[in-house]
């Protein structure tokens, strides 16, 4: 803090002072100049345009998110006054935008040695990873309706491209043009919405919207401001893939390359619930009566339903796929829960969840080969014994996914819990547990091939590993998911204060939602 | 135990004298915690030694070991139940003794005969240290110390606290010195007696970890402790009976005692369930000093809670309709029965309804159903030993008989009594026990020699052992006397104190008369039926004693010719603890001699009554129930009837079965016929309780278990699976929808739409 | 309360006569059915040489991107020097920096080749 206070950085923002956006947006900047960084150094560093990137590209993309990082430290404690700033200057965005980060280096940490395999290790690559995340800050940190916008299309056109990057592998091209088209559909649903909230409230800034809204003067287009929710939820919808924009996640999850897969299960969705927390939980939070029923309905529809069909999955990336449509789920219902506890136990188990899901996906990694996936639940079978360390690794990542004591799933679900009877949502928290019950059936179910069954054939296994910068990689994730259990009042702490620095406390929103009215 | 003695005589001067010196107790935790440290150090070289792979030594708990591989220098594996003499006797054909010889005992065999016991007499030796302060003080009120908390529940309704409490009072100072002194007299025999087992570490472990449980019990300050001493005594016993478990039948017993007893803890449980509902509290000093206030006189809170209570003292003391288990669990090693099912834990019972005192004056019925409870079992169990020929069984019955004594005593408000009879109880059985183990270490011995398949625990097959085994005869003998109640032994005294309490119950001068009087119960019939059958217990008592020392000791020998030259008294660790014992048993009575009482004025030791005057405060809390519901008792009128009825029964049940069994013939269990007379015969078979039992509890138990194995099986599983199946098909069913196709989801999307739409619009 | 709406119906319900009317009436104004040459793809008698969905080379396509961006910059940079004094330093600032991102753009093109045709 003393070091960017030494650089200039003034101790208060005034986003109405254009200048001041320098110091409001210093690690979107660092991140910009570093992806074109990666960009150019990768072309001209290429003798010939077909051969392969060099080993240093993703250390330099590395290096890169590790600048980044440091300058997001630059925001804590910075506090913005203007009125209609264009991006938030809170603690939130500070979380969350570590958390894109991690995701961002865990996926260029797994990709090391698979990008190789598959013949796909091209700069570009990273580069792209990089505007991703670029992206996924922007929106995930954005205060406007349109820069959360701009924020979703820079996140999601690199995805898109990143889905389909191994051109040659059918299923991958197949992935990203689902993706892309629905995706595309999506985001006219999205800004269709913006359009309808600026027609009913007459601004796009999420601050003077909660102002208005918190008014409760009649601004006389309710039923234009509901349609403009309601679209503004679809779009943030299908970008969390919450059950039933959630088509296009198994199908993209499954086609596109893993270490993409780690990246669109955790920083997308991180990035996605993160606006999805600043224009619901905060700018509607007053118009609560009117969204929390739907959403509630839709939470409880994707945990259960994502839950059942994952059950009947035998590709373990796309039980995972459905997993992480389950978990958007539970966050959803950290969402509902409301008030400060609510987005701490969010931001909690955003954080918890993108260290176990990308680690699990590591190990998917770990266990596939040159030009094939070893994604079946027999492809399993015996690594727990044969390669004891992605076994156990591979065990922990599913146990805390599934919420098992000792691990930052069990205290991450548990805050959601604590913080959904807190706020009324009693029934969901019921729904939550049952759902996670039925979740344990096919996290277990992979932990016991693992250990109980013989391998396929003699050496099935023996190719499986990661390379040393990936081992590593998994092994701090797996250790930050044990230690988030055993020393969870850190990073709970954290993120209790996190959420007390979102811009504008909301009222708590209606106890019951009474979703029996739904359908009436 | 004289020690004991004097030192409780010399107390009450000492009180009168000093009375305002304060108690400091002297590392009270090092009673518990020796016991505790033996335990880990056996249980170390009990792991160590099965983990090594001796040669020499088999898996341990091989009952058969020693008849394959030692030349039986010292008979040890005693237990022969009579169900199994065949079995040993064909390991004795099959295999000569003759073909080993002795090798250095490992160290994992060696150590314990120093640990076990020395633990247990540093213990008693802390004991000492802090009974002789007591003395001197002779404080008014519990020392109670809480070394850390154990249960802290903070509830708004009312907090539970219970500590790692030990509360050092007069009572379970008393406990505590009968409990580590016998018990290293029995620790000491069971040196001798088990050294050659296989499984010797793991014996003295357990027997460390029993006292440690045993003192818990005594010494723990609230009833969640006691109750941890409780089951843990319990595992031990489980433990132990079935400590030779390669034989069914033992490890069937050892079941048999668990699962007995857990109906008696699910009393217990209800108690302090009941307890705390009420009070709010379990530890002694506040339940002792609420319960008056807080509860009716003869309510019927205080009255579930002493019955539920005793329902938990019958099961551990071996009670009507609980006794069933105690006389199976004779299939432990003998020292365990002498330690545990005759002097220490079957007493937890008496204990408990001692320690309760309080709630058990202000519940008259209930103590009125634990006196005639007490009684009952007492005269069943001895008609039932009156026909035993097992020696151990014998015994057992008569515990289960002397126990029933107890209950009599507690249960009629005679709490000293009681507790003076357990004292004593303590030392003329476990010497008779300890006596017996001797007989049978020698029996197994010299049948051992000549490959006999006799039962070495049928007394019939004994006969004239007087001559082998002098010491075990005399030091026997006294404690027969002493169960006999005949003075001037110490059985006489405490029994007297029984009889005299119902005695003086059935005159009406009991507060537990009163305290019936006033809920409307007369219940001076009823103490005249205990005093009856109490007196026709005590005469049977004589009788079956007096008829197993003759069969046992007097007479031909019947043993044989070859195997008489076997039988000789075993070595000082056996021998020594038997002397002790039967000391104590002499003098032990004189710890409580009434003076005012006619024929025992004769004795007249210090100021009398010196038991009464320790234990005066715990009952304090009793006295000031009964006399804020004025229903304390009336001067009691000295009477020499009841105690010249004692005198005479005690003497004429030896003298009968004397006149009976000494002149006659008496023949070997092969020779002997079996029972002919139906009275016999029901008598002998128990009165067929266990098969009653059996019938009734045990297959409908059974029946209902498969039932709802079935049950189970078929419906509970059969919807657990259907969950699953459901869980299973509907994700079959919603997976459909993953076509594939981009419109198919591009719909759904639009399907999404609508709904979330129409939901918005609607609301 | 919809009232500010009503046009909207009504354009709405105007749309969809229309286009009934359209499509009604083409079918009764046209003149008889459909013949093979009257369904073939050009009417002038030639036959289609090829296949119609001919790739065309990916060259196409990344000139024509090229060309998109500088459109758009083109598009950007006209208003903003119209207005360049007013908008003063930070203006020159903003499209400073989006000239160099769009440079790094151009030499990542240039490196990747896409400026060569072969």
């Amino acid at each position: 803090m003393s070091f960017f206070a030494a650089l200039g950085r003034p101790e208060v923002l005034d986003l109405a002072r254009q200048t001041h956006y320098f110091w409001a947006l210093l690690p979107e900047i660092v991140l910009t100049l570093g992806a074109m960084l990666v960009l150019i150094v990768d072309v001209i560093h290429k003798g010939d345009r077909s051969e392969p990137s060099r080993g240093s590209i993703p250390v330099l993309t590395l290096a890169v998110l590790a600048a980044t990082a440091l300058a997001n430290t630059a925001l804590f404690g910075l506090r913005d006054v203007s009125a209609n700033g264009m991006v938030a200057v809170d603690g939130f965005r500070t979380f969350t935008n570590f958390v894109y980060l991690v995701a961002a280096a865990l996926c260029i940490a797994i990709s090391m040695g698979y990008l190789e395999r598959r013949g796909i290790m091209k700069g570009e690559f990273h580069a792209l990873v990089l505007f991703a995340t670029l992206g996924m800050m922007l929106m995930g940190g954005s205060r406007d309706l349109i820069m959360t916008f701009i924020g979703l299309e820079v996140m999601s056109v690199p995805i898109y491209v990143l889905v389909g990057f191994d051109r040659m592998d059918p299923r991958s091209s197949e992935a990203s043009l689902k993706y892309f088209l629905l995706g595309a559909f999506s985001s006219g649903f999205f800004l269709y919405g913006i359009a309808l909230v600026f027609g009913a409230v007459g601004s796009t800034n999420l601050t003077y919207i909660a102002e208005t809204l918190g008014t409760g003067t009649d601004h006389g287009h309710e039923r234009l401001l509901m349609a403009g929710m309601a679209l503004t939820l679809v779009g943030l919808g299908f970008k969390v893939a919450a059950i039933p924009f959630h088509m296009w996640t198994p199908d993209a999850y499954d086609g596109a390359p893993t270490p993409v897969t780690a990246l669109m299960s955790t920083g997308v969705k991180a990035a996605a619930f993160a606006a999805f927390v600043r224009i619901f939980a905060v700018a509607f939070a007053d118009a609560g009566a009117q969204w929390v029923p739907v959403v509630w309905w839709l939470a409880a529809v994707t945990m259960v339903g994502a839950n059942l069909v994952a059950l009947t999955q035998g590709s373990v990336k796309r039980m995972l796929a459905y997993s992480s449509i389950a978990h958007a789920g539970y966050l959803l219902v950290a969402l509902l829960s409301g008030g400060d506890t609510g987005k701490a136990a969010f931001l909690f188990y955003i954080l918890a969840y993108t260290v176990m899901t990308a680690g699990a996906f590591g190990i998917v990694i770990a266990n596939s080969r040159d030009g094939e996936e070893r994604v079946t639940l027999e492809d399993y079978a015996g690594l727990g014994l044969e390669k004891p360390w992605l076994g156990a690794a591979f065990s922990i990542f599913l146990l805390s996914l599934a919420g098992f004591p000792l691990t930052a799933g069990f205290l991450g679900k548990l805050y959601i819990l604590r913080a959904a009877v807190e706020g009324g949502q009693a029934q969901l928290a019921v729904i939550l547990v049952l759902a996670s019950l039925v979740s344990y059936f096919y996290y277990l179910r992979v932990i016991v091939v693992m250990y109980m069954r013989p391998a396929r054939s003699e050496g099935w296994h023996a190719g499986a590993g990661l390379p040393l910068a990936a081992r590593t990689a998994v092994l701090a994730a797996c250790v930050v998911v044990v230690a988030m259990f055993f020393a969870g009042a850190v990073p709970m702490r954290w993120a209790e204060q996190s959420a007390l620095s979102l811009w504008r406390q909301p009222a708590p929103v209606a106890a019951s939602p009474a979703p029996a009215s739904l359908f009436r | 135990m004289l020690l004991l003695q004097e030192a409780a005589v010399h107390a009450t001067s000492a009180a009168a004298g000093q009375a305002g010196e304060s108690f400091a107790a002297f590392a009270p935790w090092l009673i518990l915690a020796l016991p505790l440290l033996g335990f880990v150090l056996n249980g170390l070289l009990s792991i160590t030694a099965a983990r090594r792979a001796l040669p020499a030594l088999p898996p341990v708990g091989d009952p058969h070991w020693d008849a394959h591989h030692e030349p039986s220098e010292q008979e040890h594996h005693a237990h022969g139940d009579d169900a199994h003499p065949a079995a040993h006797a064909d390991d004795h054909g099959a295999h000569g003794h003759d073909a080993h010889g002795h090798g250095p005992k490992p160290a994992t065999h060696t150590l314990p005969s120093f640990i076990a016991p020395g633990v247990l007499i540093a213990a008693f030796a802390v004991a000492v240290v802090n009974f002789l302060r007591m003395l001197a003080a002779h404080p008014e009120t519990a020392w109670v110390h809480e070394y850390w908390s154990w249960m802290p529940v903070n509830d708004p309704t009312g907090a539970l606290r219970v500590g790692a409490a030990i509360q050092l009072d007069q009572l379970s100072m008393l406990m505590t010195l009968v409990i580590t002194g016998v018990g290293s007299l029995i620790h000491v025999f069971s040196v001798g007696y088990m050294k050659e087992d296989p499984g010797y570490p793991r014996y003295m472990a357990y027997l460390n970890l029993f006292v440690f449980f045993m003192l818990t019990l005594v010494l723990g300050a609230s009833y969640p402790l006691m109750f941890v001493g409780w089951e843990g005594v319990g595992l031990c016993s489980y433990l132990l009976i079935g400590f030779w478990f390669k034989e069914r039948a033992n490890a069937d017993a050892g079941k048999k005692a668990f699962i007995v007893n857990r109906i008696g803890d699910f009393g217990f449980l209800i108690a302090m369930f009941l307890l705390f509902a009420n009070l709010g509290t379990l530890n002694f000093a506040e339940v002792m000093e609420r319960a008056p206030a807080q509860m009716a006189f003869g309510g019927a809170v205080v009255t579930a809670v002493c019955l539920f209570f005793f329902l938990g003292a019958a099961g551990k003391s071996a009670q009507i309709p609980l006794y069933v288990w105690l006389p199976d669990a004779m299939a432990g090693p003998t020292p365990v029965s002498a330690l545990i099912h005759a002097a220490t834990m079957v007493t937890a019972g008496v204990y408990l309804v001692a320690r309760s005192a309080t709630l058990f004056t202000m519940a008259p019925v209930a103590s009125l159903v634990v006196a005639l409870v007490g009684t009952a079992t007492a005269i069943f169990a001895a008609s039932i030993g009156l026909k035993q020929w097992d020696i151990k069984k014998i015994l057992a019955y008569s515990t289960v008989s002397q126990l029933g004594f107890m209950f009599a005593a507690v249960g009629m408000g005679a709490y000293v009594a009681g507790v003076f009879h357990l004292m004593t109880h303590a030392f003329f059985k476990a010497c008779l026990f300890l006596g017996s183990g001797a007989v049978i270490h020698a029996m197994h011995e010299a049948l051992h020699h000549t490959h006999s398949d006799m039962d070495a625990q049928d007394v019939r097959n004994m006969g004239g052992l007087r001559r082998y085994l002098p010491v075990t005869f005399w030091t026997m003998g006294i404690a027969t006397l002493a169960i006999a109640g005949v003075p001037p032994f110490a059985g006489f005294f405490s029994k007297d104190e029984i009889t005299g309490a119902a005695w003086d119950g059935a005159h009406g001068q009991l507060p537990l008369a009163a305290g019936l009087a006033k809920v409307g119960i007369d219940g001076t019939l009823w103490f005249g039926l205990i005093w009856g059958a109490l007196s026709i217990a005590a005469f049977m008592t004589a009788f079956y004693m007096g008829r197993m020392m003759i069969y046992t000791f007097f007479g031909q020998n019947r043993t044989g010719e070859e195997e008489r030259k076997h039988l000789h008294e075993g070595s000082w660790t056996l021998t020594l603890p038997l002397v002790v014992l039967a000391l104590a048993s002499t003098f032990g009575g004189f710890l409580n001699v009434e003076r005012e009482v006619p024929i025992v004025r004769w004795f007249d030791f210090g100021q009398g009554e010196a038991l009464h005057r320790w234990l005066h405060p715990v009952l304090a809390g009793a006295d000031q129930v009964a006399e804020a519901n004025g229903i304390a008792g009336a001067a009691v009128e000295p009477s020499a009837v009841p105690i010249a009825v004692a005198i005479l029964l005690g003497l004429g049940g030896l003298a009968l079965a004397w006149t009976m069994l000494s002149r006659r013939a008496l023949r070997t269990a092969a020779e002997e016929p079996a029972y002919a007379n139906g009275v016999e015969r029901v008598l002998y078979h128990k009165y067929y309780v266990d098969e009653l039992y059996d019938r009734v509890v045990v297959r409908t138990v059974g029946w209902l278990s498969r039932l709802q194995a079935g049950f189970d099986r078929y419906v509970v599983d059969g919807l657990v699976d259907f969950g699953g199946k459901m869980s299973e098909w509907l994700g079959v069913a919603l997976g459909r929808f993953q076509t594939g196709q981009v419109n198919t989801y591009a719909f759904a999307i639009l399907i999404g739409v609508t709904l979330v739409l129409y939901a918005f619009v609607h609301t | 309360m919809l009232r500010p709406y009503v046009p909207l119906l009504v354009l709405l319900a105007l749309s969809v006569v229309n286009a009934i009317f359209m499509v009604v009436l083409s079918t009764v104004l046209s003149p008889g059915g459909a013949t093979k040459v009257k369904s073939a793809p050009y009417e002038s008698g030639m036959t289609p040489l090829g296949n119609p969905r001919e790739r065309f080379s990916v060259k196409f396509y990344v000139v024509a991107i090229l060309f998109i961006v500088f459109d758009v910059e083109t598009i950007f940079l006209l208003p903003w020097a119209v207005s360049a004094r007013r908008l003063g330093w930070a203006g020159f600032a903003a499209a400073g920096i989006f000239i160099f991102i769009l440079t790094v753009g151009l030499i990542y093109e240039w490196k990747k080749g896409a400026l060569e045709w072969d």
